[in-house]
């Protein structure tokens, strides 16, 4: 039987020299095209850096390192120092970790070692799901439903049994540092947990064993053999979340108040560097305000990169460490 | 009498730290039960009829056997007859895994162990275990990983921890290797240190049985011959149960030997009487390696 | 050394009271999950009706009227960032996990995953620089590219991801045919990761449905149905935004409603996710 194949020539022959490099043309276009798409990655780093010295550029040669440390934001007299905005950054997310971290290491001891085993992936998913819902949905309900409730209800309390401490001092406005920190905690939970939950699942069983071999209780277990082998990496989860809440946005700009602040009433209204843009960007007229927010984004994008490498770093070390063990 | 401390016991039984003076042996002795009224072959562990199951399947079939005080007893078998399983449920660490349930009865010294009032702390605490990989705990250092069971059970004296970490890790004999390095990281050592070290990490809470779950396979044949030596010593103060893969291992160091396949208990008893003239040809076909 | 049974029950109480508290971690993490769908329902369900879905926004103080523009707008704008960031991260992905070298393959990687945690603000300010600055005016485009950066690192590392997971043994075959590498990626490869590929690029798509920093100076926002790319958009997160902080009730209650339809489209993205993702993986492995 004939069977018509054209063999193809190993050398391309005379004449027929379209065919190979037709097929080495596709190859070599597509990659390049892959190879562009994967390069945008770089460009756009570059791009990030570059948009934002260049926008920060007028207030940087006015201001210099003034920036940093005046506390005067006045959009007047043109003045602009960024402390209040570091400052209301630096307290809300420390809140939210305060809150967050304790909330979601202990949810993830309950994920992986307490909860009955059908429980452990529909909580996950929860949880996840938790992450989905859009910041400026948190806003709104921080807004409406949090906000009066801890005006009317807590705050009160709060001030009436710790009011000795200047941080429960001044007036109650309802929003503000603390209700800001509430709402981030809320936004930083699902990705503190997650986090911890795959470094504690990352720990052997065998440390477990041991320590249950010895006649530890349940607790005791959890301390001596998991959380403290998992220091380093719950450490890192909690980095990644202070990450996340430094760059959030909206529900902290619908809960915060925007007004530049430095003091010690956690009850007063305040701004950070990311609800500073949002609020004041499209009202910038002079160019040395608008110079002065690429500024506040500039810090920004730099604290922001820092503290997710450096809670990268830390969360995958530990994890491979781990996994290598094991295997 | 069970094993949470009624508290005529706890009037007898010295109070945490005045103890460490004294006895080398275990706690039996001293027990006003047990051992003291019964002959003096009064089994340390007495099995009975004990199946495990984890899930729907049945991984041991109603076993039984007795397990003499002060004598070394190996555990032998093809992988996956359960010889790891009956180990476990010796101090009540199958339980670990959710599916799993016991029928039968295990007694320590008379005691039942699966009784609804005991819990398993208790029985962990009285029978200790060694892995087959060595785990000490990485965040501590050597003389801390060794009282870490001592801590527990709320012993503070810095005097009787410091007297309880020479003479555990003399026991395990690592003390001459590591006495002037106890604050070192546990993860510093080598693996066959390490053994030893969770050797006397297990000692140290002073257990009345020491199961040891393939302890040497993961250890290079200097490590295991330390390891075995170690064993013959023990055996003068502890009741000690080992499962093993390796049957000259077993010859060697053990006093009885009990043989397993596919979760029944084929044959137990004196280890020279099981090499040289098993009772079941299965034990004979294993032992002179026909299959396994 | 005696177990004392007042530590014994020390420790029994502490580890009862410890892992007691560990549950109330778990519900205190999952409460506010169901008090906002609580609240979004309460407080949103009965305005949605087909004006709101239709109608375009009222002048201020004046109620009535819908959030039609805004759905619509987001709508639009998720196309336009899709089309230009998931071609260019899914080429990207392919980059990494059929042609890069280990060394490239790792910086790649690394601003990758330091792109996805720049705050989205930051990405409105590029744009901002960028398009709406030069074209003298807010537009569609200007908010489509704020959203496409951030959709750019995430859905070029889902794609490697997936494609990572696609066995060898396929290249090796389609290679030892006599197939042009090209044509083994895009008619066997790709096809193949298909599903993870889609869900990598739902997923990015959910991300960006909710995003509004982006947009503030960017699409604007508009209270008119967009006709014309090049100028300001609507979009459903800014309208929220803009109607929650506003001092009318009519307005704050749309802002609910529109919330209400927001978290159900990005639901539904995140289970047409799951959905999409639970028959792939068993089949490849």
């Amino acid at each position: 039987m004939n069977t018509e194949v054209a063999t193809t020539p190993l050398s391309p022959a005379p004449g027929r020299a379209g065919a190979r490099s037709g097929t080495r043309l596709g190859d070599t276009l597509f990659h390049l095209v892959c190879l562009g798409g994967a390069l945008v990655v770089g460009v756009l780093l570059a791009l990030v850096l570059w948009q934002l010295f260049k926008g920060s550029s007028l207030a940087l040669k006015q201001f210099g390192w003034k920036f940093f440390t005046g506390s005067e934001w006045n959009p007047v007299t043109d003045q602009f120092g960024a402390l209040p905005f570091i400052f209301g950054t630096l307290v809300s997310s420390g809140i939210a970790l305060l809150i967050a971290v304790p909330l979601g290491i202990g949810t993830a001891i309950y994920l992986t070692d307490l909860a009955p085993v059908k429980l452990r992936q529909p909580m996950t998913s929860l949880i996840e799901m938790l992450a989905a819902v859009p910041s400026v949905v948190w806003g709104l309900w921080g807004l409406f439903v949090l906000m009066p409730l801890l005006r009317a209800s807590i705050y009160p309390l709060l001030q009436k049994w710790f009011g000795f401490l200047p941080l429960f001092q001044g007036p109650i406005y309802g929003i503000g540092l603390l209700t800001s920190g509430i709402i981030l905690a809320i936004m930083i939970l699902p990705i503190v947990t997650s986090v911890s939950r795959e470094v504690l699942r990352s720990v052997p069983n065998l440390q477990r064993e041991a320590a249950y071999a010895l006649g530890a209780t349940r607790w005791e277990v959890t301390r001596i053999a998991v959380l403290s082998y998992a220091r380093r990496g719950l450490f890192g989860a909690a980095v990644l979340g202070l990450g996340r809440a430094i760059g959030e946005t909206m529900a902290v700009t619908m809960v915060i108040g925007n007004t530049p602040f430095i003091g010690w009433s956690l009850f007063h209204p305040a701004g950070t560097l990311a609800s500073g843009i949002a609020n004041e960007f499209t009202e910038a007229t002079t160019d040395i305000y608008q110079s002065s927010l690429f500024e506040l984004g500039l810090v920004l994008l730099g604290v922001t990169i820092l503290v997710n490498i450096v809670a990268q770093a830390m969360v995958r070390a530990f994890t491979t460490a781990e996994t290598r063990q094991v295997a | 009498m069970n094993l949470t401390m009624t508290p005529e016991e706890t009037k007898t039984a010295p109070r945490g730290q005045a103890d460490h003076a004294g006895t080398a042996a275990p706690r039996p002795q001293s027990k006003p039960n047990a051992a003291a009224t019964s002959s003096p072959a009064a089994p340390a562990l007495s099995v009975k009829n004990l199946s495990v199951f984890f899930g729907k399947h049945q991984v041991l079939k109603s076993v039984s056997l007795n397990i003499d005080a002060r004598a070394v007893t190996a555990i032998i078998g093809p992988s996956g007859c359960g010889k790891s399983t009956f180990l476990r449920s010796l101090n009540r660490m199958h339980e670990l895994v959710p599916t799993s349930r016991v029928e039968g009865d295990i007694r320590l010294f008379g005691e039942d162990i699966y009784s609804k009032s005991v819990e398993p702390v208790i029985v962990r605490r009285r029978v200790g275990m060694v892995f087959q990989k060595s785990n000490p705990f990485p965040t501590m250092s050597i003389g801390e990983n060794v009282v870490v069971g001592l801590r527990l059970n709320g012993v503070r004296n810095r005097t009787v921890l410091a007297e309880q970490t020479e003479k555990s890790l003399r026991m395990a004999a690592l003390w001459d290797e590591v006495k002037d390095r106890l604050n070192a990281p546990a993860i510093s050592l080598s693996g066959g240190q390490q053994q030893r070290l969770c050797i006397a990490r297990a000692l140290a809470v002073q257990p009345e049985v020491l199961l040891m779950d393939e302890p040497a396979s993961a250890l290079d044949p200097l490590a295991t011959s330390k390891i075995e030596d170690l064993i013959r010593e023990l055996r003068k103060d502890y009741t000690i149960v080992i499962v093993t893969h390796n049957m000259q291992q077993a010859a060697r160091a053990s006093d009885y030997t009990a043989f397993f396949y596919m979760g029944d208990l084929v044959e137990f008893g004196p280890t020279a009487q099981i090499f040289t003239s098993p009772k079941q040809k299965r034990t004979e076909d294993y032992v002179t390696g026909r299959f396994g | 050394m005696n177990v004392t049974s007042s530590n014994h029950n020390i420790r029994k109480a502490k580890s009862f009271a410890m892992n007691g508290l560990c549950i109330l971690c778990a519900v205190l993490v999952i409460l506010p999950l169901g008090l906002i769908l609580f609240y979004l329902i309460q407080k949103g369900a009965s305005s949605l009706n087909w004006a709101f879905f239709t109608g375009l926004p009222k002048s201020a103080g004046v109620p009535g009227g819908g959030m039609g523009n805004a759905i619509v707008g987001t709508l639009e704008l998720l196309a336009l960032a899709s089309g230009i960031g998931v071609p260019i991260g899914v080429l990207g992905g392919v980059y990494l996990s059929e042609y890069g070298g280990e060394r490239m393959n790792t910086w790649i990687r690394f601003w990758a995953d330091v792109l996805n945690g720049v705050p989205s603000i930051v990405w409105g300010m590029v744009a901002y620089a960028l398009v709406v600055l030069p074209m003298k005016g807010f537009s569609a485009w200007a908010g489509a590219l704020a959203l496409a950066f951030i959709m750019i690192p995430l859905v070029l590392r889902t794609t490697e991801e997936v494609l990572a997971l696609v066995p060898r043994s396929y290249r090796e075959a389609a290679l030892a045919l006599g197939l042009p590498q090209w044509k083994t990626i895009v008619r066997i490869i790709l096809p193949t990761a298909r599903r993870g590929i889609i869900t990598g690029i739902l997923l990015a798509m959910g991300r960006v449905a909710g995003e509004t920093a982006p947009l503030l100076f960017t699409a604007l926002g508009n209270d008119y149905w967009n006709k014309n790319l090049s100028k300001p958009i609507a979009a459903l997160p800014l309208e929220i935004f803009n109607y929650s902080i506003s001092p009318y009730d009519d307005w704050n209650r749309q802002a609910w409603a529109g919330a209400l339809v927001l978290v159900a489209m990005t639901f539904c993205l995140s289970l047409s996710v799951r959905l999409f993702s639970t028959g792939r993986f068993q089949k490849n492995t």
